[in-house]
């Protein structure tokens, strides 16, 4: 069932609105007309998206609001429009881009504060979420795919905002490149699934047309599952596109917090979870994915172990929990993953703002070497922090416990013990660089340099805080297990949406034998880092000294940029300069081109010289003209 | 009755006169008058021809090129005059400025 809903519209309109009062009024106007103007589109946006939610959860299960805007694409048989869709998914997708990311925006305007190029960056902050807001409303792949390059496009602008520093216009750069990469097997995906159907006479790219025709998919669902999955794993920063986002964090932290949290790396799993009918086809496909989100759990959880930049260890723990939800929509919990999509937007958003607190008040230092002992200074940011640490860690009651949990359970139930062992390892490794993280930052000894006068954050700043804390305590308890009060409402709303497949099995004895080992697993990586970091801070460099080529090693991320800039970097511009630059473009084309301009020059120089000046020459000229025309066409009349 | 080959006749004789007019003679004015001459030379053929016909489009052809004309008249010799005064002379051959 679908009802209109033209309402739907002005939650793109109102960033749009932003975007284009910060553009061409915002540097005019001033900070607090920007401010305003910035924060309040994304709230009024988040406003209207409740107002949807409210009326979506009236209807029956499985409804869906829709708009159609206007005709868009009109090829013979082939119609696409500017349309959108909010069922229980968007919904979900909906509320957490348009709500972290208005508290993000909120907490911009503290972080900001001294920044001269605040119009710029509300504009692209804005730009953002309305690129998100596009993805996760379009009715169809075409137009998910407008959204999907804006994210990306944002990314570049937001990463490579401070672009007087070469190296940030590097990083910016590298995440753009990196994401074409996963964008060129998107629309290779997209394109594979259309000529599937238009072997068949079906001309649509509706996400509701194409799981109509699933079945007409079933022969290239393996191909398109997989080329859907490289553009997945570029936006969702898996393996082997991941390397962006450790660099995305040069731009200025609530730009990190909005990628990390509600917009960005959500897209993959999002679209993963849109497309669960194409997946259901192919369970190669789908094996692929739950692996690479292992894989890239527990290796993003190792690098994160030893990094010293707070920003840095949040960015991978920001990739090894997607590859939780990657595990979790591979094993065909597309619920779960989607809950924990919802709840790591809560805790990741909350860290990286926290992180920014920190940062903030540590005038630009994110080094973890040079901070310590800073909880008693920063007393929310603390609270907060200590709150989303405990979310992340999986601790029982908090949000990041119920979709990890739940995740890791339904992995186990599809048979994949091998990825389930893997993911409760990085549980526990999880536990162990977050407390080490929060340990190195608020704990022990302070080792701030002594200029630094270190304070509490503005109120702007600390409200989102305050607001994101809340939810990531309880955030999760949306999804209880079964037969606790309203037991798992969540996936309940988003079951009808998605899969029916493998649908709500119960937490049975299993499933809390699970949890337990699980829990273990995450309370040894907490003692470990208590013993680590505050009974024996020596320890961690004795370990290091003893085993450096492994501490080398995971510093260096395993060295896959350095890999990667060989195969790629090295080989493509060693082609780029030698073949393409000086060959193709120096020689051939060039070449044509000033050939051609020489050619036309040189003609020219002989036939200006018929340009004498003189008018009774051009009559003389003329006349002979006419005298020939005229000549030929009695010769013409005489012949006949 | 004179014969239609002799009104034809003593234009294309008139129009002959202004082409070499045109085309040999050196003085942007007498040029000008020589363009005055093809342009009667047409008329009178206009006029013969159109009687020929019994039709009225040759004269109201007619109307229009003097009208034409005598606009032509008053633009040209303001140029002429406009010319003479920048560069002292009517000599066609002098005037080539516009060229390579």
């Amino acid at each position: 069932m679908t009802a209109q809903f033209p309402a739907l519209a002005l939650i793109l309109l109102f960033p749009a609105i932003g975007v284009v009062f910060n553009i061409f009024v915002g540097p005019r106007a001033g900070r607090n007309a920007v401010n305003v103007a910035g924060t309040g589109v994304i709230f009024a946006a988040f406003a209207v998206g409740l107002w949807a939610f409210a009326r979506l959860l009236a209807m029956p299960a499985g409804a869906a609001l829709e708009v159609t805007l206007w005709p868009w694409i009109i090829a013979d048989q082939f119609h696409t429009a500017i349309a959108l869709r909010f069922d229980a998914l968007s919904a979900v997708m909906t509320l957490v881009v348009s709500g972290v990311g208005a508290v993000i925006h909120l907490y911009s305007i503290g972080y900001m504060a001294h920044d001269e190029d605040y119009a710029r960056y509300f504009a692209y902050m804005n730009l953002f979420a309305l690129s998100m807001l596009v993805l996760v409303l379009a009715d169809n792949l075409l137009l998910m795919f407008v959204g999907w390059e804006g994210v990306g496009l944002c990314s570049y602008l937001l990463i490579a905002f401070w672009y007087g520093n070469a190296q940030f216009a590097y990083n910016g750069r590298k995440a753009f490149v990196v994401n074409r990469v996963g964008d060129a097997g998107f629309i290779l995906g997209i394109l594979t699934m259309l000529s599937a159907l238009a072997a068949h006479g079906v001309w649509t790219l509706n996400f509701a047309g194409l799981q109509a025709h699933a079945a007409m998919l079933a022969p290239v669902a393996t191909m398109a599952g997989l080329l859907l999955l490289l553009g997945a794993t570029g936006k969702s920063a898996q393996i082997p596109l991941y390397v962006w986002l450790p660099d995305a964090m040069v731009g200025p932290t609530p730009v990190s917090a909005l990628i990390h949290a509600a917009t960005m790396v959500t897209a993959g799993v999002y679209m993963i979870a849109r497309l669960h009918f194409l997946y259901a086809l192919t369970p190669d496909a789908m094996h692929v994915v739950a692996v690479i989100g292992g894989v890239t759990a527990f290796f993003a959880a190792t690098v994160a172990l030893v990094q010293s930049d707070i920003k840095r260890v949040l960015a991978y723990s920001t990739i090894s929990q997607l590859g939780y939800m990657f595990m979790g929509v591979g094993a065909g919990a597309f619920a779960a993953g989607i809950f924990h999509l919802m709840t790591h937007a809560f805790f990741k958003g909350l860290l990286f703002l926290c992180a920014g607190s920190i940062i903030h008040a540590l005038k630009g230092e994110q080094d973890m070497n040079r901070m310590g002992a800073l909880w008693r200074r920063m007393p929310i940011t603390y609270a907060t922090m200590l709150a989303a640490t405990l979310a992340i860690c999986a601790v029982p009651g908090f949000s990041g416990y119920f979709s990890k949990d739940l995740i890791l359970e339904r992995t186990f139930e599809a048979g994949d013990e091998g990825l389930w062992l893997l993911g409760v390892i990085t549980a526990g490794l999880t536990a162990l660089y977050m407390f080490r993280l929060l340990f190195l930052t608020f704990h022990g000894t302070s080792r701030v340099a002594p200029d630094k006068h270190v304070h509490e954050s503005p109120p702007v700043m600390t409200v989102p805080l305050i607001i994101l804390g809340l939810l990531s305590v309880a955030g999760g308890w949306v999804e209880l297990p079964p037969g606790w009060l309203w037991g798992g409402a969540f996936s309940r709303f988003l079951m009808p949406v998605l899969c029916r497949s493998r649908s709500q099995a119960a937490h049975g004895a299993a499933g809390g034998a699970l949890g337990v080992v699980a829990m273990l697993a995450t309370l040894t990586g907490f003692l470990l880092a208590y013993i680590l970091y505050i009974q024996s801070p020596a320890l961690p460099g004795r370990i290091a000294a003893r085993a450096s080529a492994l501490y080398h090693l995971l510093v260096r991320k395993y060295y896959v940029d350095e890999l990667y800039n060989l195969i790629f970097g090295r080989f493509l511009f060693w082609g780029s300069t030698n073949v393409l630059s000086r060959g193709v473009d120096s020689g051939l084309i060039d070449g044509i081109v000033d050939g051609a301009g020489l050619g036309v020059e040189a003609a020219g120089e002989v036939t200006r010289r018929s340009a004498t000046g003189n008018v009774q020459v051009y009559a003389f000229v003329y006349l002979a003209g006419a005298v020939g025309i005229a000549a030929y066409y009695v010769y013409l009349v005489m012949v006949r | 009755m004179v014969p239609m080959s002799y009104f034809v006749g003593l234009s294309a004789v008139l129009f002959a006169i202004g082409v070499a007019g045109v085309l040999l003679r050196r003085n942007i004015i007498v040029i000008f008058m020589s363009i005055e001459i093809m342009l009667n030379a047409v008329n009178l053929a206009f006029v013969a021809l159109g009687r020929r016909l019994g039709s009225m489009d040759g004269q109201v052809m007619v109307f229009f090129v003097m009208t034409v004309a005598a606009a032509e008249a008053a633009v040209g010799l303001a140029i002429i005059i406009a010319v003479f005064r920048n560069r002292e002379t009517v000599n066609a051959d002098q005037l080539n400025l516009m060229r390579w």
